[in-house]
C-alpha cells in the first residue's frame, strides 16, 4: 500500500509537471524574465499546487498517515545561513537552465542529452553538497 | 499560448494532489530534491523502495500522457555545455544545502505558511531572476 501510494503521488507529480508545461524551460525562464517576455504560468502552477496541499495540512491535525507511522516532524521556523545561501545557489542554477529538480526528473526521457547532462551535474552537486555545506558553516562562523 | 495558464492551474492541482497523497498517505513531504538526494547521499536508505517507486511514477506518467497530448513537446533546453553543467551543479548543491527546492519549500512549505519555505522561495526566485537578467540581457549568453 505504501509503495502504491508512493507511485500514485509520483505519477500525479510527474503528470502535473508535464501538463502544466513546467518541463519546458522557456516557461520557467519566462516567469523569471521580468525584463523580457514575462510569462505568468508558473504562478498558476504554484497556486494550483498550494490549494490541495493547504487542505492536506489541515487534515493532518489530530490524525496519522493512512499507512501508519507519524507525520514528519517539521523544522523549527528559524532561518539560517544554509537556507539562504542554498536557495540563492539553487536559484542561480534554476535561472541559468530553467530546470529545477522536479521537472529535471519528469522530463528525463524526452529532454535529450542536455537533460541527461544536467541530471548528472545535479547529482554530482548533491553528492558534493555536504562538503560545501561544511565550508559554508566555517565561513559563517568566521563572519 | 492564451490557454497556458489554465493548463498551468490544472497541472498545479495535479502536483498538489500528489503532494496531498504523499503527505496524508505515507506521512511524507513531497520534495523532489529530497527524494532524489536521499537516494544519492545514502540518507534515504531506510525508505529506498518508496523513493524509487515515487521517481518511477514521476518519469512514467509523462510518457503515458504523451500520446494523448497532441501538442509537440519541446523543452527548449539550452545546448551550451558549460551552462548546463554549471546550472546542474548549482541546483544540486543549492537544493541540498537549503534542504528543499520548488516542490519542498515552494509547494509544501508555503501551503502551511512555513517561514522557511516562504523565505527560501523568495530567495531562489530573486536569485533566478537576477541571474537570468545578467546572463540573458547583459551578457547575452543564454
Amino acid at each position: 500500500m505504501r509503495l502504491l501510494l508512493s507511485f500514485l503521488a509520483g505519477g500525479l507529480f510527474g503528470a502535473g509537471l508535464f501538463v502544466s508545461g513546467m518541463t519546458d524551460t522557456t516557461k520557467v525562464q519566462g516567469w523569471l524574465d521580468v525584463f523580457g517576455n514575462w510569462d505568468p504560468t508558473l504562478a498558476f502552477v504554484m497556486g494550483g499546487a498550494i490549494i490541495p496541499m493547504f487542505f492536506a495540512w489541515r487534515l493532518t491535525e489530530g490524525r496519522k498517515p493512512a499507512v501508519g507511522g507519524e507525520f514528519p516532524s517539521l523544522p523549527r521556523p528559524e532561518l539560517d545561513h544554509r537556507l539562504i545561501t542554498g536557495s540563492v545557489l539553487f536559484g542561480m542554477g534554476w535561472g541559468l537552465a530553467g530546470l529545477c529538480p522536479g521537472p529535471a526528473i519528469a522530463s528525463i526521457t524526452y529532454n535529450g542529452w542536455e537533460g541527461g547532462l544536467f541530471m548528472i551535474a545535479m547529482l554530482a552537486g548533491m553528492i558534493a553538497a555536504p562538503r560545501v555545506g561544511t565550508v559554508l558553516d566555517q565561513m559563517a562562523a568566521k563572519a | 499560448m492564451e490557454m497556458d495558464w489554465i493548463w498551468g492551474l490544472v497541472g498545479g492541482l495535479l502536483i498538489g494532489t500528489g503532494g496531498a497523497v504523499f503527505l496524508l498517505g505515507n506521512g511524507r513531504i513531497m520534495g523532489a530534491s529530497g527524494i532524489l538526494g536521499g537516494l544519492i547521499d545514502g540518507s534515504g536508505r531506510s525508505n529506498l523502495a518508496e523513493r524509487l517507486i515515487f521517481l518511477v511514477g514521476m518519469v512514467l506518467l509523462p510518457l503515458l500522457l504523451w500520446p494523448i497530448y497532441n501538442v509537440e513537446i519541446d523543452t527548449h533546453m539550452t545546448s551550451n555545455i558549460s551552462v548546463i553543467i554549471a546550472a546542474g551543479l548549482l541546483v544540486g548543491v543549492g537544493t541540498r544545502i537549503a534542504n528543499g527546492c520548488t516542490s519542498g519549500h515552494g509547494v509544501c512549505g508555503i501551503s502551511r505558511f512555513s517561514l522557511r519555505g516562504i523565505v527560501a522561495t523568495v530567495f531562489y526566485i530573486l536569485a533566478g531572476g537576477l541571474t537570468l537578467a545578467i546572463f540573458r540581457h547583459v551578457l547575452g549568453v543564454i
